[in-house]
């Protein structure tokens, strides 16, 4: 596998990143953090080939095209793109801040999507690839305490599952993860639920779906049995719950 | 991964309470964890890596909330397979080192009994393992370490470069600055696989005796005692020594390290208490059999056989335990050992572990715990003696002129420690140079030293 990897500087992305190149597979990672050569160096001393970087921005669609020609050139073509990328933040700061708002999403619905599009056109160039992009449980319903991130989410999910039904017959594998609540960065600082999860078990269900196309993924494993509840909730009780 | 806005405003939310392995004392307290300490490490007093410490060293002093967490900072920066030189960000932990390097012939030139430890608390506590009389301590095999000092600069320093903070750092607990990275040489090993005795030793005298005829001809050397034993069986025990073996005395080319088994919820105070310890301590001594026993095992079962049994402090109950670690210097020669122990054992002093260990000459940390002689360590249940326990301990290592372990600690009395401690006022030195508004300091600290 030749991977491009966006967002593997930290937490699920890192993970995963480092279980692929420890098996073997080429990578490339774009993002726009400072210290991403550094995280280059890591997978390279971990598992031997070269890991290339460029600069790769979600808040920036202008920088998309030139970060996925350059792995193109470093790797020979490559035949599979993950996002893990993306933003996050909590209702309350949300509802004070429409800056922040109007950032969280773009970066997460319409910029991941224009990303995805220029990922599509180059993957199918070459044939067809896998396309793994991370979008999250908060999408499956309109839940309270993420309303505007799960609106993000739940559009890049229908987006996501939309290609999967347009492009699967000519070889493009679209695969949408969703995490469940992962201890990471990111949700440092809130009260994890049952069932929290490590960036390794996200990791491994995530090879595990790459390496068979699993068009959804929930991971860790428990979080497919609880939103398996959670999307057959009927309102009235998803007004009253504060998940 | 993009733009992180602070998810929720850390400060707002009521802090949780911390502590160190062995669960006491409990302290409010949060931890900011981050992919990148260099950021994470901006305006707070303390680094805590695992919180394998056991006492209060990776705590936050009152007052201070926020401290640092190193574990997600764990990124290889540089190997150089020729010479075993490897420079990784402070957060890897033994474990994921042993996990990459072992398979290509590479193993951590010292190790403490767990390898769930981040570098960056090996170097703080510059541990020291079965090897010590071998190897020395860790610090001896660091080459360069980077940290955040308390001015917020980021300062390197090496024997070479700043050599009064790198001797203050290792071993200075982290109370120099936080530990970001680590440059160390890893040891190159013959096989993954070690070769290992162990024998009965009947009582604490002759356990000296035999740690150091096996020091001679062993580098990995430690010894378990039934602390509850009396009389002339005082300090019997199990010896263990070890090395790694020969590719032709290694069974199959490789085993991976194998997941714990955890211990799923705190048992009653009285799991440990001392008729049950008794009971298993004699049947343990028993099982052994008087003949020497060999074995190729591997080296996570006879370097961290604690590690089998994930969140085994839980075995302890809710109050937690003590641990107490120990040297008495060789110059005393044997007795010093066994007036120890006849302290304990008259105390009635129910550990459940106990671990003996000959150590070779101080390292060059000025707060670097071993130095020539015989090392102890205890884990005593948290009870309402436990204190006073530690007490009469402490004042008998102070006349036998030894000194206890900071990693383990939590009950010593500062002017004991002093009395211990005649580099105390070098370390300092050194930390108030580099640290001149206390800015950087633990619960331990505070308790020991006074900032």
């Amino acid at each position: 596998m030749k991977a491009v990897i966006l967002g593997a500087t930290k937490g699920m992305g890192r993970a995963l990143a480092r279980r692929l190149a420890e098996r073997g597979d080429r990578l490339f990672l774009i993002g726009r953090a400072d210290d991403i050569g550094a995280s280059a160096r890591d997978l390279e001393i971990r598992s031997g080939p070269t890991v290339g970087t460029a600069y790769c921005d979600l808040e920036q669609p202008q920088s998309f095209a030139p970060a996925l020609d350059a792995a193109a050139a470093a790797l020979g073509g490559f035949d599979t793109v993950i996002v893990t990328g993306g933003m996050f933040a909590s209702q309350e700061a949300l509802e004070r801040d429409p800056e922040l708002t109007r950032r969280l999403l773009v970066v997460d619905f319409a910029h991941t999507v224009l990303f995805c599009e220029e990922a599509r056109k180059r993957l199918m160039a070459a044939g067809g690839g896998t396309l793994c992009v991370f979008s999250s449980v908060a999408g499956d319903r309109g839940r309270s305490p993420v309303a505007l991130y799960g609106a993000a989410k739940a559009g890049l999910t229908r987006y996501l599952e939309a290609l999967d039904h347009r492009y699967r017959r000519q070889n493009l594998r679209t695969i949408c993860v969703k995490p469940g609540f992962v201890k990471t960065s990111m949700t440092e600082g809130l009260k994890p639920p049952p069932f929290a999860g490590t960036p390794e078990q996200v990791a491994d269900d995530v090879m595990a779906a790459l390496d068979r196309g699993t068009p959804t993924v929930y991971t860790p494993r428990p979080w497919a049995a609880v939103m398996l509840i959670v999307r057959w909730l009927p309102r009235f009780v998803m007004r009253r719950v504060s998940f | 991964m993009i733009g992180l806005a602070a998810p929720v405003d850390p400060i707002s939310l009521p802090s949780d309470l911390l502590s160190g392995w062995g669960r006491f004392p409990r302290v409010p307290g949060r931890e900011r964890s981050s992919e990148r300490l260099d950021h994470a490490t901006l305006d707070v007093p303390l680094t805590r890596g695992l919180g394998r410490a056991y006492g209060d060293a990776a705590l936050p002093a009152g007052g201070d909330i926020r401290i640092a967490g190193s574990g997600r900072a764990n990124r290889l920066l540089a190997f150089d397979a020729e010479t075993g030189e490897l420079t990784a960000e402070a957060g890897l932990t033994l474990d994921e080192l042993i996990r990459i390097f072992l398979p290509r012939g590479f193993f951590s030139p010292v190790s403490p009994g767990t390898r769930f430890v981040t570098l960056g608390g090996m170097v703080a506590a510059d541990v020291h393992g079965k090897n010590h009389h071998a190897a020395g301590t860790i610090g001896r095999h660091v080459q360069a370490l980077k940290l955040r000092v308390a001015s917020g600069d980021v300062v390197m320093c090496s024997r070479a470069t700043h050599p009064d903070l790198f001797r203050a750092t290792v071993g200075g607990m982290g109370l120099t600055g936080h530990i970001l990275e680590v440059t160390l040489r890893l040891e190159r090993v013959a096989s993954p696989w070690i070769v290992s005795e162990s024998e009965r030793v009947p009582n604490v005298r002759a356990f000296v005796e035999a740690l150091r005829i096996a020091s001679g001809n062993w580098p990995m050397t430690a010894g378990w005692i039934d602390c509850l034993s009396r009389q002339s069986a005082m300090g019997r025990g199990i010896l263990f020594r070890g090395r790694w073996a020969d590719p032709h005395e290694a069974p199959t080319p490789f085993a991976p390290l194998r997941a714990p088994v955890t211990v799923p919820f705190s048992l009653p105070g009285w799991a440990l208490s001392s008729p049950i310890v008794k009971t298993f301590n004699f049947a343990h001594y028993r099982w052994h059999g008087a003949a020497v026993q060999r074995r190729v095992v591997t080296p996570a079962r006879f370097l961290y056989p604690l590690d089998s049994v994930g969140e085994w402090n839980r075995l302890y109950g809710r109050r937690g335990f003590a641990q107490y670690q120990c040297v008495l210097p060789e110059a005393q020669g044997h007795d010093a050992v066994t007036r120890f122990f006849d302290v304990l054992t008259g105390r009635g002093g129910a550990s459940f572990l106990c671990v003996i260990k000959d150590c070779g000459e101080e390292g060059e940390g000025l707060l670097s715990f071993p130095k020539k002689g015989i090392s102890v360590a205890l884990d005593i249940p948290m009870r309402d003696t436990t204190a006073s326990l530690v007490d009469a301990l402490n004042e008998v290592v102070i006349r036998e002129g030894g000194r206890i372990y900071l990693a383990k600690d939590a009950l010593t009395r500062p002017e004991h420690f002093r009395a211990m401690e005649p580099r105390l006022d070098d370390f300092l030195r050194v930390r108030r140079q580099w640290d001149p508004e206390g800015r950087i300091r633990s619960a331990q600290s505070v308790r020991l030293f006074g900032w």
